[in-house]
Parts: structure tokens; sequence; C-alpha cells
């Protein structure tokens, strides 16, 4: 019905009708027919919930306009959020970020001297590994080099770094060390990022120096027995007291890094919370700076591990802990919003410091691949080996443009960089878990021994895809997150739907840009100008990829709904077309300032790029036209039947082909 | 006595690097090849800030000669602890051919001017080896010299120095003001913390020119040539000593 109030304007119905007519088959004008009408079940059910809604207010036009401004207020320039919706917002990917004036460039060049040199002749990476701690006297001397309050301002007695300038350090401390690395990371990367983030002045005051100093050592307490990735079902309780004066708390906590080791915890609990409004008690998390000094904090042993050995991880336990009310992080009640965010500010470090850790695994590969003989050649002069070394190269270079993209986004003030920061930590920790893979392989036997210390770095990155939110979940929330954005568009279209003609504009171009895509034609949508001219035809194949991304995302809304939350095997590959969008777009982004800019490695960037945006693109279309097709629905029935038999079964269903 | 020491900071391309020779032979690349500190500068620089630790001098400067980018080895040195900089700004042609002679010069007008008490150098510079600036600064300062210290003590208004002789230790007693040059073993420099590094911001470098020192960098010396080291060439294996002996006649060794 909607669909045919709007063909009544003659200028919107030609806007439809006239492009499928110009091309030849009848197959595609149907499609666009299929595409606009299809919209309206979707466009009709949430015009719905949007009129119930204002019918709760005394008027639904002065609604309707607030919630316009609203929705023109939000309007995201985040890269990641608009390719969701098939759209193109470049003010954040090109050119690529340099947020560094002349001061805080020069600062980091001296800093990063310095900082290589103690990893190199200080730190031993693997004694540490050995003893299952850092050594004290390396310890001490990070703690004398600044090293654990890299952003502290520096009227608190840190080093007042930026996220880019953090990320060039971390990045060291990547190459080096990542046992090291998690305990600088635990420390301040989430450790007492709350304060910075979230903390009064006082906090600040009282409980930055200190730490900024590495006098005391900070944990972020989150994860417990039964709350893992479902981080909001935590247990510990923590409840006010009738003055209201302080709160008591009770809980456990496991796998906390620096656990053994901190004096101050940034700790998640509930707090029953009254609803003013309702007068209802409700549970709640509340973040809060606990000190060990408060009495009733204990921690169990150094947890045995698989890698990052040299980090301390343990259990802590809270035992009718009397926490001040002055301690509490944000707001009461709030606590949910300060763990993601730490999490959300934390991520990027994590892809700086495998940036690192990619650099110096390729070196050690590069320096075998060059030097050892078989078959009376170098083994770099064979293909399978130069494969591996190209594709590791590519890996290093995506991880670090997108951790210095982020970081940069962040440094010049963005909010919405949560997608990015995402996929920031699945990429770098599964890009950095290949490349320390094939250095191992390139090396052979000798990869695979100790001394070659490649394998500590295997096992020191394993936990990369596990810890900060899983990779998995973090799959789906890159997903989901698209997904909504997406979806309020829809509802914008919608809206405007409701009175077509004075949407007129809008509508057409909505209209217009599904047919043609539908068509098969140039949405009009263009990296040009932004990407180097020498990469146009990267460019478009981002272009196209984006184009074909953000259709397939509207069919699936259309398709699921809000069901689409469920759908975890969509979601899954939503998210690795939109790593690789994202990937695309990052190093579209670097290798055309290195062009435009002259850089020796110009040519190479530009070859690195392309090699990487044509496969990417190859995978990302390859996965929408799975998901269009009838095969991914019996696939995925398939995949959900076999592993409810084998849960059922406990274990392999078949039997031995032996028989026993 | 000022109680004040003269530190020399020369930037130098880092030791980690892999020398290439610039390909019409004139010198070596330079451009985007990572640059530190000399280390025998370090040894100085670490010296000096000890003496002042122990309270035995007063002010510790830190003079480099070069272009721009040498303010940054000052800014080193001042992390490490040194108090102020003196930047000596000699770039293009002048740069390319200042030598031993025309540093200590500079080096010898400056710890007059700075009225310095003690100049401690690096024994030499890891790029050009020359070993030549301490020896000529204390000959145009007619001030006693002690190179190659592996220790020095201040014992009054005299210096007692160990120094790193062939095939053993020498200690001597000089007078000061004095210059001494640092050999590898004096001592163990520190690493500019982070901190320190912001600290040393706040400290001031002076710029200063040749000209107003009264100091002429024109060299005497024109590098006609640089080469890499020749290529160590393939060996072969003789199955007798007669094969030996001809081959060596072959190729007129004997």
């Amino acid at each position: 019905m909607l669909v045919r109030k709007v063909t009544q304007n003659a200028a919107l119905c030609n806007a439809v009708l006239r492009l499928p007519q110009s091309m030849s088959g009848t197959q595609r004008q149907a499609g666009a027919l299929v595409a606009v009408q299809s919209l309206r079940p979707y466009v009709s059910q949430s015009a719905e919930a949007v009129l119930e809604k204002s019918s709760a207010s005394s008027g639904v036009a002065a609604k309707a306009e607030r919630v316009d401004k609203k929705a023109a207020s939000v309007e995201s320039k985040s890269f990641a959020v608009n390719m969701f919706k098939g759209q193109i917002s470049t003010s954040q990917v090109f050119p690529f970020p340099t947020v560094l004036n002349e001061e805080q460039e020069q600062f980091l060049r001296e800093l990063v001297g310095p900082c290589s040199k103690f990893f190199e002749e200080v730190n031993d990476p693997a004694k540490n590994d050995q003893l299952e701690k850092v050594e004290d006297q390396t310890l001490e001397g990070l703690k004398e080099m600044g090293a654990f309050g890299l952003q502290v301002p520096a009227d608190l007695g840190g080093v007042g770094l930026n996220n880019t300038q953090y990320a060039r350090l971390v990045e060291i401390v990547g190459l080096h060390d990542l046992g090291v690395g998690i305990t600088l990371g635990a420390h301040q990367s989430i450790g007492f990022k709350g304060i910075l983030l979230f903390g009064n002045e006082q906090q600040k005051e009282k409980y930055l120096p200190k730490l900024a100093s590495g006098e005391t050592i900070a944990a972020f307490c989150l994860t417990e027995p039964s709350s893992g990735s479902d981080a909001a079902s935590i247990r510990s309780v923590a409840v006010q007291s009738p003055c209201g004066k302080y709160f008591t708390l009770n809980g456990s906590k496991i796998w906390i890094s620096n656990g053994g080791l901190a004096e101050i915890f940034t700790v998640f609990a509930k707090t029953p919370v009254k609803d003013e409004k309702t007068g209802e008690v409700k549970d709640k998390i509340t973040a809060f700076i606990v000190e060990k000094s408060f009495g009733g904090v204990t921690h169990g042993p150094p947890e045995k591990k698989m890698g990052i050995k040299a980090s301390n991880t343990a259990e802590v336990y809270f035992e009718n802990v009397r926490i001040p009310a002055e301690c509490v992080l944000g707001e009461i009640g709030g606590g949910f919003k300060v763990a993601m965010n730490i999490l959300n500010n934390g991520r990027f470090g994590m892809a700086a410091a495998l940036s690192g850790t990619m650099k110096g695994v390729l070196a050690k590969a590069v320096d075998h691949a060059a030097n050892r003989t078989q078959f009376g050649n170098k083994i770099h002069n064979y293909g399978v080996i130069q494969e591996k070394m190209a594709r590791m190269a590519m890996m290093q270079y995506v991880t670090e443009s997108m951790a210095y993209m982020v970081s940069g986004n962040m440094d010049s003030g963005a909010t919405d960089f949560q997608i990015e920061a995402a996929i920031s930590k699945i990429f770098a920790s599964e890009a950095a878990w290949t490349v320390t893979d094939e250095c191992i392989q390139i090396m052979g036997g000798m990869g695979f021994m100790k001394d070659a210390g490649v394998e500590r770095v295997l096992r020191d990155l394993r936990i990369f895809r596990i810890f900060e939110g899983t990779n998995d979940i973090l799959r789906l929330f890159v997903a989901l997150n698209g997904f909504q954005n997406a979806g309020n568009q829809l509802k914008n279209l919608q809206k405007a739907l409701k009175s077509p003609f004075s949407n007129a504009g809008l509508l057409a171009g909505e209209i217009t840009k599904r047919a043609k895509r539908k068509a098969g034609m140039g949405t009009g949508l263009t990296l040009q100008g932004s990407v180097h001219p020498e990469l146009a035809h990267s460019g478009a194949l981002a272009v196209k990829a984006i184009e074909q991304f953000g259709e397939v995302i509207e069919e699936l809304l259309l398709k699921h709904g809000k069901r689409i939350i469920d759908e975890q095997f969509v979601l899954k590959r939503v998210a690795d077309c939109a790593i690789d969008l994202y990937a695309m777009v990052v190093v579209l982004s670097r290798a055309s300032r290195s062009l435009s800019q002259g850089h020796s490695s110009a040519q190479h960037e530009k070859m690195l790029c392309e090699t990487w945006c044509t496969e990417a693109h190859e995978r990302i279309m390859q996965d929408i036209k799975f998901l269009r097709s009838g095969t991914s629905k019996q696939i995925f029935k398939n995949l959900r039947a076999i592993s409810a038999a084998v849960v059922e079964n406990g274990g392999v269903v078949s039997p031995h082909p032996l028989g026993f | 006595m000022t109680g004040r020491v003269l530190v020399g900071v020369k930037r130098v391309i880092d030791y980690a690097v892999k020398i290439r020779v610039k390909p019409d032979n004139t010198g070596v690349v330079t451009d985007g090849v990572k640059h530190s500190m000399n280390p025998f500068c370090e040894i100085a620089v670490e010296e000096a800030v000890r003496l002042k630790e122990k309270k035995l001098v007063k002010e510790v400067v830190a003079v480099s000669c070069g272009p721009q980018q040498a303010q940054e080895t000052i800014r080193t040195a001042l992390a490490m602890g040194a108090d102020r900089g003196i930047h000596v700004e000699v770039s293009g042609k002048d740069y390319e051919s200042l030598g031993p002679l025309q540093v200590s010069k500079i080096l010898a007008a400056l710890a007059k001017k700075e009225d310095a008490s003690l100049v401690i150098l690096g024994k030499q510079a890891i790029d050009d080896d020359c070993n030549q600036t301490g020896q000529m600064t204390a000959a145009l300062l007619d001030w006693p010299q002690g190179t190659f210290a592996s220790e020095v003590t201040l014992e009054g208004d005299k210096l007692k120095v160990v120094r790193e002789i062939d095939g053993g230790l020498e200690t001597i007693k000089i007078n000061m003001p004095a210059v001494v040059t640092a050999d590898l073993r004096l001592n163990t420099p520190r690493y500019a913390t982070l901190p320190n590094i912001m600290k040393a911001k706040k400290k001031k470098i002076a710029n200063v020119k040749p000209g107003d020192l009264g100091v002429d960098v024109s060299s005497r010396v024109e590098v006609l040539r640089v080469d890499e080291p020749p290529q160590r060439q393939a060996g072969m294996k003789v199955e007798s000593v007669e094969e030996l002996v001809g081959k060596l006649k072959e190729a007129g060794r004997i």
C-alpha cells in the first residue's frame, strides 16, 4: 500500500521504472520491483512501532520531528557504520589520519629510541617466560622508564601520551615480549583506564600518580567463573549501607591479569538500584575502585598458562570488602557502560602491539629464508616460501594500518569507533597467529625449537583471540552493531514514506539507488578523489564490495527482522565481510598517502594494497553469494545438526572405520 | 674553578644499521637511516652526570655540531641528566667536510667561552673512527689530556685518570682544567627514561654558529672516494700439496 502511494508521485514512479526498463532482461526488472516491494512488510511494521510510541506522547507530529532531529544529529561519520548502510563516509578514513603535531611527533621520536633499547638490552623474554614472571630488575627498569603511566597526564606523574603515541610504544613492547605487554596492558590499558576515562578529579589525583610510577599496580576485574563473554551476568554483589557511605562487596573473579600483583582493582559488581520513577529495585552493574588495603581482598596462586607466562594471572576474592562510596567509578548502575568503554578504548592497543609482534616474526622468517640453502638455492627463491612471506607482509601492513587508523580517529575526537576497534582486535589477533605460524613453518624444525624464540610468541599471542572479548563475540558485535545502524536508516526511510510528497527528494534518491543496485549499475558511490589515481582499480573494487554489502545487509534485515540477532551463522559471515571491507579501505588510504607523498616504498605499498584488495573483494563477493544462495540455508542447517549430534553423543558420532 | 663540564655529543648512524655506500661513492647513505648518539659520547655524558650527582661539578653542558637533527642528540643528553645544550649549527657542505680539527676548534672556543673546568668527550666516533678530537682540543687549549679513560676521579683541582693503554692500565694525575676522552669501560650509560625525556623538553638549547665563535670550519681534507669493503672471494679446495703450490704460483703468490 505504501508503495502504491509512492508510485502516485510520477517522478518517483519514473525513477523506479525507467531504470529497469533500460535493461534488457525482464528478470532484472522484476528484481527491482521485488526489492522495492519487499521493503513493505518491514517498513509498515516499524511504522506501526513508531506510531505506537508516538501516540503515547501528546503530539504525534511534534514527536516525529524530535525523532528526526535526533536521527540527524547522530548521523555517524564512522566508515564502518556507513558501510553497513551501503554508504561511504570518507571523513574518518581519507586521508590517512595524521594527528601528531610537530611537538608530539618530536617527543615520540625521542621516546622510541630509549624504549627500544631497553627491550633490546635489558629485557629477556625467554627468561621471563621460563621464570613465569617479569624479572625483578626489568620490572623496576620499566617503572623507572615511565612505562606504567604512558597515558596518565604529565601533571599527574605520567608521560601524557595520546593514543597514537601510546600505540607506537606498545608496538615496541609487542615486538619484543607480549608477556611484559600484558603486564603493562592489564595495568594501564584496562586496569586503571576506568579512572582515566570516568574518574572524578579526586579519584584521579588520589590514584593516578602512584599508578603512573608503578608504585601501585592495577587490575581489571570483570570475568567470573560463571560469567565470561556474557559480562552482564556477573554475580559479585556490592550492597550499599543504609547510611549510604559505603558498599559491601562480595564475590570472586577469575583469570585476572596482575591479580596477584595489584593494589588497585577496577571491580564490576551488581548493586541493587532503585528506579526513581517506579520505585522498583533492580540489580545493575556498578564499577568500583577497590584498594587491597580496604581488607577482605585476597588472591589465588598464579595460574599455569599456555603463554604470556611472564604476566601474572590469578583469581581474586572479595569477602565483605568495605568500599567507601567515593570509590564508585562513574555512576551507580552505570558499570556496564564503564566496562564496555574501557574495553573499546583499549582494543587499538592490541592491534598496535601485534603489528609489532608480526614485524619481529617476519624479520626472523626473512633471516632464515634468505640464508637457508636447500636444493642448491636459498629457500626465499621458492614460490611456496615467497607466497608465505608476501602474505605475512600484507597482514602486517593491514594490521599496522588499522591500529594507527583507529588510534588516529580516537585522537581526533571520534566517539563512534567501536566497530573499527573491534575489527582491529579481531584482525590483528588472527593475522598475528597466522604470521607466526607461517614463520615457524618457514623455519621448519628450527622454528619448532625453543631457542628460535618463535614458539613462545605463538603461545603468547594465542590468548589475544580469546581475551578482552573473544573474536567470536566481537564478530557478533561488529555485525549486530552494523545491522542496528542499517536498521535505523531503514526506519528513517519508512518515516519519509509516510509523507512521500514532502520527502520526495529522499525517497527518489533511495529508490533510485536500490533500483540501480539491483540492476547492477553503479549507484554513484565512488572513492575517486580520495584514493590515489594509481589505486583507482582497487578503489573501484572496494566501492563494488560496499554496494553489494549494503544491499545484502538490507536484504538480510528485511528477511530476518529482529530475529537477525539469532542468526549467528549469518552474522559471522557478515562480520567477515565487514572486516575484509574495512581492511581494504584502510590499506587504500595508507597506500594512497604513500603514493601522493612519494615515499620510497610507495610502489611496494601499492602492490600490497592491490593484492589485498583483489583477494578481499573476491572473498566478500563469495560470502555474499553464499549468503544469498539456497546452499547457505542448507549448510547452516547441516552444521547445526552435526553439532547437535556431536553434543548429544559427547563427541564423535560415527563409528571407527575399523569397527572398534 | 667553575665546576662546569662541557660534554661533546655526536650524532652518528646507529651502530645497528647496516651501512650502505652512496652509488656515486661520495659517502654513505644517511637519508632515512636511523641515527643515535655515538656510544662513546653516551659514556662521556654518563660520566659528567655522575660527577654532577656526586656534587663534584655544578653544571653539565652538552654540545653537538651538526644540522638541525643534532638537537635530537642533545635532547638525549639532556634526558640523561645534562643541564643545558649548545647546538653549533653546521650544515650542508660544511657539515659533510666537518672533521676533528674543525670540531676541536669549536669545542676549544666553547670551553673558553663557557669557562669550563673539564671537557669530556668520547674517545672516538663510530662513524669516522678518527680518535683525534679530544687530543686536538687539548692541544688547542693547551690543557692536559687524559685520553682512553676507564676511571676518572676528581681530587681537589687535580684529576686522576686511569687510562687503557696497550697491554694494561696507566694511572696519571693531571691538572684541571683538562680534557678527558672516555673509553668503553669507564661506565655503563643509563637509559633515558620517558619522564626524564619529558623534563628535558624544558631544558634550554642555545643555538650558535661557528662564525659566532670565531671558528673557520673550512676543511683541509678532500674525500676522494668511499668504497664498500671488498667482498670476500670464494676459496677453493685442493687435493694435494703439489696442486696447492701450483695454484699459488699461478696466482703469483710465490
